[in-house]
């Protein structure tokens, strides 16, 4: 038996740069045991929810998380406005769904980047942000932000966007499609990223369920889990089915994530045209009392905002289960029995944002 | 849309015996959360099976145990060591038990009732005759959001 040794893996790693830390228990180069460790930011922005009220507080879910911003704010509108019978506009919903996707295209590019990266492909990393880049210009122009998109608020949004735009974002969306063709090829198809990620970090179906995994990690893995199937926001007028891959390997996330980019494409076309006209927002009157799970897809998967309100404008508890965390234990099961060389590109395609984490 | 979700509330010492059939019926667990009440917490186990939502619901006293469930469902851990590390309350026989040492947070218990006192719901306002006719006189259509 050989001797066992603890590698430390974060938290400040070149392939992560989150703050997430590992101690892999090995013999030799096979990994025994993984140790997670979080919490080294930890923000406790549950709790600001006693000093601001819940129509402020949508700033805050704002800013949970730089990649899933707009997710998070939507989720807590959608929390507080079923607790609260808030029926929103068909259009604010319409133009919810099309900012979710959005969120969702940079947020897989930015993905297949951190990948290349990894890879050493840094041209392959220049060319992915430089995709991401077009789709920041589309958020940029019709929310004002290119991250924190501060679109969204309880009863509707802030911004509307014209039909005639509309349809200049599916135009550059759908011409942008032939250069991902181009770049994700290159991650289908290239012999060295397959020779990376093939076969490795295995992780079957029913490790998903029982561990209760999410997102891209569960549906790599032939569970076809994904939220946008509940029909909130304009999912319901949609066509949507879940992006599903059988090979439980780092290559079917990569995989599950590179179809998503186009799905979501798709996705805004559909919304595109079937968007109508009305009104975005309606007035908030009252204040929330009783309590509501908001489940909504965002990239990593199902996130839980629960809201509960005691009748004043100071919500009483706001809690956020974000996909990540629930994918730890799954993390530490597709670790055991890991070559140590591959411990960087097993993480890097489970995707951990640490940000909302340390929510 | 708003999706159905059922809460069922239960006994403490029931949910063992509860989360087991749910296991044995194929449902996931979604996650497990805490609630500061005045003077107690109350507990939300969150299951789902084909997009149905489950919650069971207890109400625990700050001194009392609670029974961990990592033995049925193995990624309970991660959230029963969540809520011993913020809400200080004691969970038995988890599975991988961090003994407090998942969050570094500056203080400990940050959620606990000490360190985090629910405030009182709003009283309803009694409201007098000459103050019902002056709330007739304004606008009906007050929004009570705040200034951006």
């Amino acid at each position: 038996m050989a001797h066992k040794n603890i590698i430390p893996f974060g938290p400040q790693h070149p392939v992560l740069p989150e703050p997430i830390h590992f101690d892999l228990v090995t013999e030799d180069e096979k990994i025994v045991d993984a140790i997670p460790s979080i919490s080294y930011v930890h923000r406790g922005l549950e709790r600001l929810v006693e000093k601001r009220d819940f129509n402020d507080f949508v700033h805050v879910a704002d800013r949970i998380c730089g990649l899933c911003s707009f997710m998070h704010c939507m989720g807590y509108c959608q929390a507080v406005e079923e607790v609260m019978g808030i029926q929103v506009p068909e259009r604010a919903l319409f133009l919810r769904t099309i900012w979710a996707e959005l969120a969702r295209i940079h947020s897989h590019i930015f993905w297949l980047g951190v990948a290349a990266d990894a890879f050493g492909y840094e041209s392959l990393f220049m060319q992915s942000l430089r995709l991401r880049e077009l789709v920041l210009d589309i958020i940029e122009e019709t929310t004002g932000g290119r991250v924190i998109f501060g679109s969204c608020k309880v009863g509707g949004v802030r911004r509307d966007i014209d039909n005639e735009t509309l349809k200049g974002i599916v135009n550059r969306l759908t011409n942008m499609k032939a250069e991902l063709d181009e770049l994700t090829t290159v991650f289908i198809n290239d012999y060295s990223i397959q020779h990376r990620l093939v076969g490795v970090g295995f992780f079957s179906k029913e490790d998903a369920y029982t561990l209760g995994c999410v997102g891209p990690m569960a549906r790599a893995s032939g569970f076809a889990l994904d939220m946008r199937t509940l029909g909130y926001a304009a999912y319901k007028f949609l066509e949507i089915e879940p992006v599903v891959e059988y090979g439980g390997d780092c290559y079917a996330r990569c995989l599950v994530r590179i179809r998503e980019i186009f799905q979501s494409i798709d996705l805004i076309r559909q919304a595109a045209g079937k968007i109508s006209e009305g009104p975005i927002d309606v007035k908030v009157k009252g204040t929330p009392d009783g309590e509501y799970f908001s489940r909504v897809e965002q990239p990593r998967g199902e996130v839980i905002h629960y809201v509960k309100g005691n009748g004043s404008k100071f919500l009483q508890r706001f809690r956020v289960r974000v996909p990540t965390f629930t994918n730890i234990p799954g993390m530490i099961k597709v670790l055991k029995g890991s070559q140590v060389a591959d411990v960087p590109n097993i993480i890097l395609t489970l995707d951990p944002c640490i940000s909302c984490t340390e929510r | 849309m708003s999706e159905p979700q059922e809460i069922i509330v239960i006994e403490k010492n029931n949910l063992l015996g509860i989360v087991s059939d749910l296991f044995a019926q194929g449902y996931r667990l979604v996650q497990i959360g805490c609630t500061t009440l005045q003077s107690s917490y109350e507990l939300n186990y969150s299951f789902d099976k084909d997009y149905h939502f489950k919650n069971l619901r207890f109400i625990v006293a700050p001194e009392e145990e609670i029974q961990s469930i990592s033995v049925i469902y193995p990624n309970a851990f991660l959230y029963e060591n969540e809520i011993h590390d913020l809400f200080g309350l004691t969970i038995k026989n988890i599975t991988i038990d961090y003994h407090g040492t998942l969050y570094r947070t500056a203080i400990s218990t940050p959620f606990s009732i000490e360190n985090c006192p629910v405030p009182e719901p709003p009283k309803p306002k009694r409201e007098t005759p000459q103050e019902t006719a002056e709330t007739q006189n304004q606008n009906p259509e007050v929004d009570e959001q705040p200034k951006e």
